[in-house]
């Protein structure tokens, strides 16, 4: 696989494996997070007008 | 039409959020796409076909999240200022959204780039952490992004909140040539840059090739992520606008 002898090899990453990983593993939680709060804002935002929209219609 | 009167009205929509809306909704997978692509890319080649550092080894695999998250960091401050000046100056609405969400992204970045630096540097320096001038101008820009954000969100007035952070940001500027030559005007632990315009990087094609390839990944991926952002923020501005009613609710 690559630079690497074995699926082994690449996680070990010749010893240094928990640092790349934790690093890694840092940038996808981060990132992931960032992916998720866009959606959580976009949903708010809606629902707010959503609401806005109902109540406008039943005051005719 | 002239060309400065074209400039001048393509300059004038990005004054109005509905503009804004609409096109950004079609720009949204031209940006995504790629970014999502060239990511994948960058990451197999960097973890996995890259060769491995003659002095670091394999811990230098983190430089493939570490020096985009940093560049990137440091690319968003100067456009948060910039979108902010422009509030500033033209009153433009849609900077303002833009700067306003610029904070957020540009702290995860910097964020990124400080914690993977300490894990970089344990098993390359063996500590997590020097007082140097790199990785304190970096801690500073994470503190400028948190004192925006802070600000921000103190103040209930938008326009007010918006001119304030601008002028911070604006202020803030003065740290990005920091980090920048903190590498070579102070002595430091920090290796220098990794890529400069005019010079070839000292290090083999194999490895900065994924690495230029997942800066590009990075900055189209905050593209985006901030047109994601504004876009949620118009919805929040303009909830009362029949335009925007009419596109939500029939869709």
């Amino acid at each position: 696989m690559g630079e690497f002898e074995s699926f082994q090899a690449f996680i070990e990453m010749g010893g240094h494996g928990l640092y790349v990983w934790l690093a890694y593993a840092v940038g996808a939680v981060v990132i992931g997070g960032n992916i998720w709060w866009v959606g959580r804002i976009r949903k708010l935002a809606e629902q707010r007008l959503r609401k806005y929209v109902r109540r406008q219609e039943l005051e005719g | 039409m002239s060309f400065k009167a074209k400039f001048k009205r393509w300059f004038h929509s990005w004054a109005s959020p509905k503009w804004f809306f609409e096109k950004s909704e079609r720009w949204l997978p031209w940006l995504g796409v790629p970014a999502l692509s060239l990511l994948a890319i960058g990451l197999v080649w960097g973890l996995i076909f890259a060769p491995e550092d003659y002095q670091q080894g394999n811990s230098f695999r983190i430089i493939y999240l570490h020096v985009p998250a940093a560049i990137l960091s440091q690319s968003i401050f100067m456009m948060m200022a910039v979108a902010g000046a422009i509030n500033l100056i033209w009153r433009i609405k849609l900077a303002d959204m833009a700067a306003k969400h610029c904070a957020p992204i540009g702290a995860s970045f910097a964020f990124i780039a400080l914690a993977t630096g300490a894990i970089w540097g344990k098993p390359t320096w063996g500590t997590w952490w020097v007082w140097d001038a790199r990785l304190t101008s970096m801690l500073i820009l994470l503190f400028l992004y948190l004192g925006v954000i802070a600000l921000y969100s103190a103040i209930d007035n938008r326009e007010t909140a918006g001119r304030s952070t601008a002028i911070l940001s604006l202020v803030g500027l003065v740290n990005i040539p920091i980090i920048k030559y903190s590498v070579e005007l102070w002595n430091t632990l920090h290796q220098p840059a990794t890529f400069k315009l005019t010079e070839k990087p000292s290090m083999p094609a194999e490895m900065w090739v994924p690495l230029l390839i997942m800066v590009i990944g990075f900055y189209l991926f905050f593209g985006w992520i901030l047109f994601k952002r504004m876009r949620a923020e118009v919805i929040e501005r303009e909830f009362k606008a029949k335009w925007l009613q009419k596109k939500l609710i029939e869709n």
